[in-house]
């Protein structure tokens, strides 16, 4: 047990060197690091509850998506039996099936049209065998179209890649370090931006659908109907955006949408002063909005975003550049906002925020601070009871601790690992039971000394009883913290990182590093007595 | 200032380096070599001491209840800090109770001007809460830094609970499947038992201490299982060596020298946990002081206890070396 080939020794030293070497860009600042190579550039990440920053886990609304896919599997229903010119009826959205209804002479014409819209699931590719829908004859002309849950589940999927997408543009454009933006499970999106001040532009940013249309006022209904609620059915009420929510009843035929823009920038009316969106469409929203515009001179259009009405403006002359400009009492900041929406483009489905963790950067700082203390705390104290308890192999035990605490940083520096809060705790832990080891060995030494060996077949017999001890005790904890890893999240996770390697530094320095240096002791001294 | 007291306290762990390599200091023995209490004799106490704190524990569990955080409960809980003066909790209590949130809680949290405020779940969906922080935003106005701001909507508030409760189960199936390979059932058996009985005083004194029971606290229980068991197993070890090499011996002498050897490691141990845990539990921050604290009490307190009074005398009634020989009776002429 005591004696190491030159070559293990060496190979031991070198890697216990190399280990904790790869804690060393910790200790430069970001721009110095950044001008290394590469590989040297790893190092620790600080959590979001060390340097502030917010998190935030979105869900895609299922429901929405669902039912925007039925829809649009009725509008297809529509579009196919038109063109084919059958006669229809009773064509409507119920629960999870679209229901229509031919006449029996021309259900043999439209059963194989209908059959068409039902695609193989993931396109040309697909091998699961699932279709986007399966049509029935349920008899007496009734057609069902039916939506099985794995074409939705693709829906989802769908819309959260492009999702994350739009979100990245969006996100990018407020200026942040490294945000995070990243699908977890089915329908949810996780998002974390660290080193924000305020998460409520965030929010409002990552919240919004921005569904932007241009749409008629329908100018033939008057107030009393609105009150009412009697629209035509071509038409429906929507609120307006500002703070005396003022109806308006607008044309459900959407004129130029979102998608058609291809530029959109904040800036200020040239008469008013007032802030403003200034936005520019493509081709064909050009031709579009000019089309419109010339028809409807002297009438109120509305711009819808996300279902309110931002504003509504009569039309002066047509707009045939292709550009116009939405004011809508903003304010600057919100000017910008829409702005980076608009050009960002709309989600597929709206998002919901089911979890928000945010930590201001003073809390952080603090924070930083009071792991700091604990850690020298927590090291100071334990160094010196291993010294006052074991003195010169306490002296020992400390170098291994060290040794140990450098390797977990430099472990940690490796996997790019985040440190949290309850991380440092964990380093802080695992010096307290690091030293453990090294109590459990060098009890085992005096044991054996007492039952009258000589000491180098003392501390060799020490070793070797203790270590299989040492392996056996950190087994169980190291699959405590493997469990944590696998079911925590964020600053949990981090506690069970930290845990985690501790335990497998601890072992390594036991096995190794605590074992070579009681052995160069031990050759260079010869000792007649064991000081422990 | 503070780099005085680090340049301070870096000479003095040199020079005490230097003493104790020289072999200046005298030997401490914190622990007298070659103890032989006689520990068996104490299950008869720690047993029903240790069934009526875990009774004592379950009631609480079930009168005083557990006080969920926001992770397992859902809600939203806002850490804030006034910028001019003292926080005035009744104003705050009085603004934020009108704006109909239900359940809010306020109280002060480190100095006069931090403020934690706890809102109960919102009805409706995870939309709801975001309505709530907003309202509470709008009302709290401009002097206030908002240091933390947590919401937990209703969906992950219930994966976080099973998902917690899972993950205690896993671990401690994970370590009873260990313990049955590395020993025979027995020991993994009474390790089990002697572990649920510290997860169960330990979420007692969660219940009295009105800790925030959250995916920190899960953290917590998991890291007091570890530790607890690790010095079970260590005791285990050794008993599994004595049994090998005193084929004889009784089982509850066998027991109690197996404690009595592994007595100074266990205190010495011990010690040094608590050091560290002490120097996170002072110095830590309020972030983790609840983590720190349950930590203390569960690998502290109870953890040593289980290994030596539970832990150990437990094997005898799960009939281990009954299959041993006989003790040889004193040979008569």
């Amino acid at each position: 047990m005591l004696y190491f080939t030159r070559w293990k020794a060496l190979a031991i030293i070198f890697t216990a060197f190399i280990v904790c070497l790869c804690a060393v860009p910790n200790f430069f600042p970001e721009k110095t690091v950044k001008t290394w190579p590469k590989w040297a550039q790893r190092h620790l990440v600080l959590g979001l509850d060390l340097q502030g920053g917010s998190h935030l886990l979105l869900a895609v609304d299922s429901n929405a998506v669902k039912k925007e896919k039925l829809e649009q599997v009725r509008d297809d229903v529509r579009r196919v039996l038109r063109d084919a010119k059958l006669g229809y009826s009773g064509l409507a959205v119920r629960g999870d099936t679209v229901e229509v209804r031919v006449k029996d002479t021309d259900l043999a014409a439209a059963l194989p049209k209908l059959r068409e819209l039902s695609q193989p699931l993931g396109g040309l590719l697909g091998t699961s065998g699932q279709r986007t829908a399966e049509v029935t004859d349920a008899g007496g002309g009734l057609v069902r179209l039916t939506i099985p849950p794995a074409a939705i589940n693709d829906r989802i999927r769908q819309s959260v890649e492009q999702s994350i997408q739009i979100i990245e543009r969006r996100v990018n454009e407020l200026g942040t370090v490294e945000p995070l933006i990243q699908r977890q499970g089915l329908d949810r999106i996780l998002v974390q931006v660290p080193g924000l001040q305020d998460p409520t532009q965030l929010k409002g940013i990552i919240g919004k659908t921005a569904k932007m249309e241009f749409r008629m006022v329908d100018t033939s209904v008057s107030p009393e109907q609105i009150g009412q609620g009697r629209v035509p059915p071509d038409s429906e009420i929507l609120q307006g955006a500002e703070a005396p929510k003022q109806p308006y009843v607008i044309k459900k035929q959407v004129l130029v949408s979102g998608g058609d823009l291809t530029d959109a920038q904040p800036g200020f009316d040239q008469r008013s002063g007032q802030p403003i969106v200034s936005f520019k469409f493509n081709t064909s929203g050009s031709r579009k909005f000019a089309v419109a515009t010339t028809e409807n001179v002297k009438q109120p259009f509305a711009i819808v975003l996300d279902n309110e009405v931002i504003s509504a403006p009569v039309i002066q002359e047509p707009i045939t550049g292709g550009s116009g400009q939405i004011s809508g009492n903003f304010t600057v900041q919100q000017a910008n906002d829409l702005a980076i929406l608009l050009r960002a483009g709309a989600l597929p489905a709206p998002l919901t925020i089911i979890e928000e963790r945010n930590v201001g950067p003073g809390l952080g700082q603090d924070s930083i601070a009071a792991g700091e203390l604990a850690s020298y705390v927590g090291s100071v104290l334990v160094v010196v009871f291993m010294l006052l308890t074991y003195r010169l192999f306490g002296f020992f035990a400390n170098v291994a601790v060290a040794i140990n605490v450098a390797m977990i940083f430099g472990i940690l520096s490796l996997l790019n690992a985040t440190l949290t809060l309850p991380g440092i705790a964990g380093i802080v832990l695992t010096v307290g039971i690091a030293v453990d080891s090294n109590v459990l060995i060098y009890e085992r030494i005096r044991e054996e000394l007492r039952s009258g060996r000589t000491p180098i077949s003392a501390i060799d017999a020490g070793f070797t009883r203790a270590l299989a001890t040492i392996m056996d005790s950190n087994i169980t904890t190291f699959i405590a913290a493997a469990v944590l890893f696998y079911i925590g999240t964020g600053p949990v996770r981090g506690f069970a990182v930290t845990l985690g390697i501790g335990i497998i530094t601890t072992v390594f320095t036991a096995f190794t590093v605590t074992r070579l240096i009681v052995a160069t002791w031990v050759r260079w001294k010869r000792p007649q007595a064991v000081p422990i | 200032m503070t780099t005085w007291i680090v340049i301070a306290l870096a000479v003095f762990i040199v020079v005490l380096t230097i003493v104790s390599i020289m072999g200046w200091l005298p030997s401490m023995r914190i622990v007298p070599d070659d103890t032989t209490f006689d520990f068996m004799r104490f299950r008869r106490i720690s047993f029903p001491i240790s069934a009526i704190a875990s009774i004592i524990a379950i009631a609480l569990y079930f009168t005083h209840g557990l006080n969920f955080g926001i992770d397992f409960k859902g809600g939203t809980l806002l850490e804030i800090q006034t910028k001019s003066g003292p926080a005035d909790i009744a104003d705050l209590r009085t603004k934020l109770g009108t704006l109909g949130l239900g359940d809010v809680q306020l109280q002060q949290f480190g100095g006069p001007n931090d403020v934690l405020i706890r809102i109960a779940e919102q009805p409706g969906g995870d939309a709801a809460q975001q309505v709530a922080v907003q309202k509470v935003r709008a009302t709290l106005g401009n002097d206030i830094d908002y240091r933390r701001v947590e919401v937990v909507g209703p969906r992950v508030s219930s994966e976080l609970l099973a998902f917690g409760v899972l993950g205690l189960m896993l671990a401690i199936l994970g370590i009873l499947i260990y313990l049955w390979f590395r020993f025979e059932w027995q020991f993994a058996l009474g390790a089990m038992i002697a572990n649920i009985h510290d997860i169960v005083l330990t979420i007692g004194f969660m219940s009295i201490a009105q800790i925030d029971f959250d995916l920190t606290s899960i953290a917590a229980l998991l890291t007091i299982l570890g530790y607890s068991l690790n010095d079970t197993v260590v005791i285990y070890d050794r008993i599994r060596e004595l049994l090998r090499r005193y084929k004889k011996m009784p089982m509850p002498e066998l027991l109690n020298q197996s404690i009595n050897s592994t007595l100074s490691r266990s205190i010495i141990t011990h010690v040094t946990v608590t050091l560290a845990l002490f120097a996170l539990l002072l110095f830590g921050g309020k972030a983790i002081h609840s983590f720190s604290a349950t930590m203390m009490f569960g690998v502290v307190l109870v953890g040593t206890y289980t290994s030596i009074f539970i832990a150990a005398p437990l094997l005898i009634y799960l009939g281990v070396g009954t299959t041993r020989d006989a003790p040889e009776k004193p040979s008569r002429p």
